[in-house]
């Protein structure tokens, strides 16, 4: 009796460590590059989130008299053309960077998913007419797409927001059709329709569940391209608008100073490399974790 | 083959329909009053009302579209508000400096990202193979237009090796040929004019290259990787050959396919990064053009350069996917 007691309490042990999101956590945290990026990101998402608390000086009212200095003991980073603290703009930039990034992709993602279970789950003319409009969309360069959309939607946080998710919806839509088709015929799914479902409820409970993994990773990694395209237009001078700190803004307005100050263009870009770093080496440890056969 | 080509080329009447009505409908609905934007501050109603009805814009959005149309198929893109010339003129008399500084990247990339990739993959583990994968990933992570200005600080003020900005020396520029300073000044042996292009075309398009060498490289040590292990180079090694014959000969050139539809993709990658790479390094091409139409609410200009690009962005797919089913017979022509 004990004998079985104690067997039994071995297999639930065995069960408990094998639970899909405990071989997830234990896979990914084997991958030291990826944990040192999830690290990093929580970090920056606390200084972010604790940025006024955190930041040395006010980022956006600057000491007029104290212009131009190079990094001294006052001002680590130095202090940029009007006076104001590097570091502290950027401590303030890494909430616009984040936000715009996350949500961002997050507008993406949700309208992705929707026309793209939509597209697949349906197929037939529903399929062909959502599809050649996402092919009419990545037709275009990216970039060039938010910056056309800057040109209409007009300049500003919001608007860089809408762009940049409106430009990347159409490859989180061809990803999720592609998932959904492959998964829409088998027997679970047929079960669902068997005893009466609606569709809205088969699409959410019991296809996208079963198709999460590609979307995590692509969402993951899509948040880098999220924040450097959202420092592009800030640099071009279509993004976030002076004096509020973005890191590309901050990349474009120190750009007129390269000959007498070049410290103004060297932090904003270390920060968004190494964020942009983080996220993609998070992405590719997430795929690896969630999908090994997809390990490179 | 020749029915999948026009197949092809067939289907390329509607995306490029899809995109003309798409940048016309957007850029009508929400864009400012053109006329209103021509005429300047000091206008009073009753002038805007006039050049309103005179440039159509009291029409249907639909009449609108197909004279747009009808215009656009005959070459008439409209005038900038801003200089006032034609916009094809404008785009054409600018296309040639994108064209180059593209076809500059990819070549810098290409050569680059193989050379790295393939030596990575045959020194799996190395210490080269640790630090180009450093490398490649900063690649892709870093912003073109940082590395553009990183480049500037070091190469052109602090060690003076190289121009700041532009094409050529002023006043250095070659006979037209074909537009292509590079070329022209080789065709017309101007030695003199090929060094100042070539001085000043190497900082923007090792910047523009960087992420798609990066992605190059990446793709070139996956596949070699995979490749090395077929059988068939265990048989070319079995039979005595040459280490290095059977990494060039045997493995490289089977690991080259998917790398040629990856720097073909690049090259549209390209199209769009130029916007960036342009305005940096004050290159006078589409890109650097369009950001400043934005900027002036020149709405012609921007019209006119988007579908341009986008255009040339189409074609440059469908010819790599064309020179793909060509050099790979296992492709169908579905």
């Amino acid at each position: 009796m004990a004998e079985l007691a104690k067997a039994t309490v071995e297999t639930a042990e065995i069960d408990e460590l094998h639970s899909p999101l405990r071989e997830f956590w234990r896979r990914l945290s084997k991958n030291k590059l990826a944990m040192v990026s999830l690290v990093f990101l929580l970090g920056l998402t606390l200084v972010a989130l604790f940025a006024p608390y955190i930041a040395p000086y006010d980022p956006i009212n600057g000491i007029m008299e104290e212009s131009l200095q190079a990094p001294n003991a006052k001002h680590l980073l130095g202090t940029d053309e009007l006076g104001r603290d590097i570091l502290s703009r950027i401590i303030f930039g890494a909430r616009i960077s984040l936000r715009v990034g996350l949500l961002a992709v997050a507008i993406a993602l949700s309208v992705g998913t929707v026309l793209g279970s939509i597209a697949g789950y349906y197929g037939g003319k529903i399929d062909l007419i959502i599809m050649r409009f996402m092919d009419i969309m990545l037709s275009f360069p990216s970039l060039l797409l938010a910056i056309a959309f800057m040109a209409v939607l007009g300049r500003g946080v919001e608007n860089a927001v809408i762009a940049i998710s409106i430009v990347t919806m159409p490859e989180y839509a061809r990803i999720v059709r592609g998932s959904v088709l492959s998964v829409k015929e088998n027997e679970y799914v047929q079960a669902a329709r068997a005893i009466g479902n609606r569709d809205a409820a088969i699409i959410f409970k019991h296809i996208l569940p079963n198709v999460m993994a590609p979307i995590i990773v692509r969402g993951t990694l899509g948040i880098s391209t999220a924040i450097l395209e959202t420092a592009a237009l800030g640099f071009l001078g279509l993004g976030v608008q002076p004096p509020d700190a973005e890191w590309g803004t901050m990349l474009g307005s120190g750009r007129g100073y390269l000959f007498n100050a070049p410290h103004l263009v060297y932090f904003p870009g270390i920060a968004i490399t190494l964020t942009v770093m983080a996220f993609n080496l998070l992405g590719d440890g997430l795929r690896d974790a969630l999908d090994p056969r997809l390990r490179q | 083959m020749l029915r999948y080509v026009i197949k092809r080329i067939l289907l390329l009447i509607p995306v490029l329909l899809g995109i003309s009505f798409f940048v016309f409908m957007v850029l009508h609905l929400f864009t400012t009053d053109p006329a209103a934007l021509m005429l300047g501050q000091h206008a009073t109603n009753e002038q805007v009302a006039a050049l309103r009805e005179e440039l159509g814009l009291n029409d249907p959005v639909w009449v609108q579209f197909f004279r747009f149309l009808s215009d656009l198929v005959q070459g008439d893109f409209g005038r900038s508000l801003m200089t006032r010339a034609p916009v094809l003129d404008e785009i054409f008399s600018r296309f040639p400096a994108t064209v180059e500084l593209a076809l500059a990247a990819i070549f810098i990339a290409a050569i680059v990202g193989i050379t790295v990739g393939v030596v990575s993959a045959v020194k799996q583990y190395s210490v080269f193979d640790y630090f180009s994968m450093i490398g490649a990933l900063l690649g892709v992570s870093m912003p073109i237009f940082w590395l553009g200005l990183m480049m500037i600080v070091l190469f052109s003020l602090k060690l003076h090796w190289l121009p700041v900005s532009g094409r050529i020396d002023i006043g250095m520029e070659p006979v037209h040929i074909t537009g292509l300073y590079i070329m022209d000044s080789i065709l017309t042996r101007d030695w003199e004019s090929l060094k100042s292009a070539l001085l000043h075309i190497i900082m923007p398009a090792t910047a523009l290259a960087s992420y798609s060498m990066a992605i190059i490289a990446r793709m070139t040590r996956s596949t070699m990787l995979e490749v090395i292990r077929q059988d068939y180079i265990r048989t070319a090694r079995a039979k005595g050959l040459k280490e290095t014959v059977v990494t060039y000969r045997h493995a490289l050139r089977n690991a080259l396919i998917p790398v040629i539809t990856v720097i073909g993709l690049q090259m549209g990658v390209l199209m769009g990064g130029a916007v960036l790479t342009e305005t940096v390094f004050s290159w006078p091409g589409i890109g650097s053009r369009l950001v400043d139409a934005i900027l002036a609410s020149d709405y012609p200009m921007v019209q006119g350069s988007i579908i341009f690009i986008a255009t040339v962005f189409v074609v440059v797919n469908l010819v790599v996917d064309l020179l793909y089913a060509w050099l790979d017979p296992r492709i169908k022509y579905s």
